[in-house]
């Protein structure tokens, strides 16, 4: 009975989404019903996060099909402490949509669409099964088709497209790896593909098969050099879409090369390797496009990649101290890039631009988007005694641990060269004299608050390190002994 | 069989790669979709082409076929039935916004 906790995740946001459909132009209704059902949400996550704390994983088999048979649903420590962000990311997006969006976006089922994209993200971090997580990603892209085009625009239009067709292409390469996975071990279960990948003494064709999953999660997840797609397809939306899409698809792909190259494809040290230097490369690129480039938007959306980046190499390194480091760096990150998406939105709305050279002195008018922007940019940078921090410390100490001293020295300098990034926006945007306040909006401006808790949360996730730093340690000891995941789920 | 049906997955794969290479949308399109009938028809190979009863648990029933990938190409079908659609929708409203269904002209520039 109480197993089925693990799929209320799911199916809440999911009935919501059909049931918001149904009443999509009655604007009230359909305001208070998401934002009731993003707190409830968030509340049943915390819930069942809790119970997990204290009991262990809960693992649900849907229809009470045996483990390796049937579906199986897995909420260990770490798919519930993500479904828990990516719960708190939706429930202020929600509150934060009403402020940005207009009325017709609304009407054209913002909502239903917004609670999809949850239940595919939640569905991707709680399922053991490797097939069900190309369903969930399903889930979660549709959504994203949706809400990426929202408005119809020229321009949208023109770059969803490309995003379309990327990740349809990802997709379907998805299926073939799986299909080509199930010949090889006869399982979609990924503890039994664990299992047998240990026993299969199949060095060549598993490498392979591991090698063309990483290409898929890595184009979701954009990593060098797949991540051409993501800075213009991630400008186009609506400032909370942006929020909604940065914040979480990216870090989807993540968690699948987290939990798939802990997990199965261990056997390789190159596949190993080959992920420190694409972390490598992932930073210092990702860093040379936010400097290139004097548009707000895309210096954001180009943050992102030396993000992943660091997380990939912990994931790279392999060891205790790396994947905490990675999961630590994971769940500040998507709370963080929440924040800084919609931070942006609001500036980009107060300066009626998103050119940083048009723009300047908007902090005379908005003080505190100022100031909170500031904070940020310093969490993101990983200024201690911010949660940034944390998550590179412990991924730098992992890489002095395995000698990797060029890794830590170009994540140091990509850490600094982030904080520049930063700073300009700072210098430019918020500092100086405004050009002339011709273009100056006069209705309401977006609501702050939401991205003030977002950096509140994220503060205290790095000054409160002591109570989540355990927890942390306990979901990278799981990682790293992969029997523990294994067992839980056979039973054995 | 699973050679021949193999080969023939693979000309799926390479014609619809091809496709989608091109300039015109509807191509692309095309592409995705031969694309997805090449993955489909190698979910299929992989679960072994028996000929044999229907997988359901009898006395003496020896030689069954796989009833796993034809569950997961279901699915599949159904997904790609999906994006599709949704796919030729989209490409058909980029194609009257832009006036253009060339690729080559919907690249955009730096300063939008």
């Amino acid at each position: 009975m109480i197993s089925n906790l693990a799929v209320l995740p799911i199916v809440i946001p999911l009935l919501s989404g059909i049931l918001a459909a149904f009443f999509h132009k009655k604007l009230p209704l359909v305001r208070f019903f998401s934002k009731f059902m993003a707190v409830l949400n968030l509340l049943a996550s915390l819930w069942i996060g809790l119970y997990v704390l204290e009991n262990g994983s809960v693992i649900l088999e849907t229809g009470d099909w045996k483990a390796p048979y049937g579906i199986i649903l897995v909420a260990d420590q770490l798919s519930i402490f993500l479904v828990i962000t990516t719960n708190i990311i939706a429930a202020f997006s929600v509150f934060y949509a009403q402020s940005v969006l207009n009325e017709q976006k609304e009407k054209y089922y913002f909502y239903s669409f917004f609670f999809l994209l949850i239940s595919g993200v939640s569905g991707a971090f709680l399922t053991g099964d490797l097939f069900n997580l190309f369903v969930f990603y399903e889930v979660f892209l549709m959504a994203s088709y949706g809400l990426i085009i929202l408005g119809g625009e020229k321009i949208q239009l023109r770059e969803s497209f490309k995003y379309v067709i990327l990740n349809l292409f990802s997709s379907m390469l998805f299926v073939t790896t799986v299909a080509f996975l199930y010949s090889v071990v006869g399982t979609v279960n990924m503890a039994q593909i664990a299992e047998r990948v240990q026993e299969a003494d199949q060095g060549g064709i598993l490498t392979t098969i591991g090698i063309l999953l990483f290409f898929v999660f890595a184009s979701k997840g954009a990593i060098f050099p797949l991540y051409y797609w993501m800075p213009k397809s991630y400008i186009v939306p609506n400032p909370v879409v942006s929020t909604l899409l940065g914040a979480l698809l990216t870090k989807v792909g993540i968690y699948s090369i987290l939990r798939v190259f802990s997990l199965i494809f261990i056997h390789e040290p190159m596949i190993q390797q080959l992920f420190l230097w694409l972390a490598a490369l992932s930073m210092v690129f990702g860093v040379i496009g936010a400097l290139s480039t004097y548009n707000v938007k895309l210096i954001i959306v180009y943050n992102i990649i030396p993000a992943v980046g660091f997380m990939l190499m912990g994931i790279g390194l392999l060891s205790e101290t790396g994947i905490a480091g990675a999961v630590y760096y994971l769940i500040h990150d998507m709370i963080i890039k929440a924040a800084l998406f919609m931070l942006i939105g609001s500036l980009v709305y107060a300066a009626g631009t998103s050119d940083l050279r048009k723009m300047g002195g908007i902090i005379h008018r908005y003080p505190y988007l100022g100031w909170t922007f500031f904070i940020a940019s310093l969490v993101l940078a990983g200024i201690p005694p911010f949660s940034g921090f944390i998550g590179k410390l412990l991924l730098l100490q992992a890489g002095f641990e395995k000698d990797q001293v060029l890794l830590v020295i170009i994540g140091l300098v990509s850490s600094l060269l982030i904080l520049l990034s930063m700073i300009r926006i700072f210098i430019y945007g918020f500092w100086g004299e405004e050009p002339d306040s011709k273009n100056v909006p006069n209705k309401k401006s977006p609501s702050l608050w939401p991205a003030m808790s977002l950096v509140l949360i994220s503060v205290i996730l790095g000054a409160g390190a002591e109570w989540i730093y355990p927890h942390i340690e306990d979901i990278s000891e799981m990682l790293v002994n992969r029997d523990i995941y294994i067992n839980s789920v056979l039973k054995e | 069989m699973e050679i021949l049906m193999s080969i023939l997955a693979g000309i799926l794969f390479a014609t619809g790669i091809y496709n989608l290479l091109q300039k015109q949308i509807l191509r692309i399109v095309i592409g995705t979709g031969l694309i997805s009938h090449g993955a489909h028809l190698f979910i299929l190979t992989m679960g072994k082409l028996k000929r044999g009863a229907p997988p359901i648990l009898t006395e003496g029933a020896e030689n069954y076929t796989d009833p796993l990938p034809q569950a997961l190409i279901l699915t599949s079908i159904v997904i790609s039935f999906g994006v599709t659609s949704f796919l030729l929708a989209l490409s058909y409203r980029a194609y009257v916004l832009n006036e253009t269904d060339n690729m080559e002209l919907l690249r955009g520039n730096e300063n939008d």
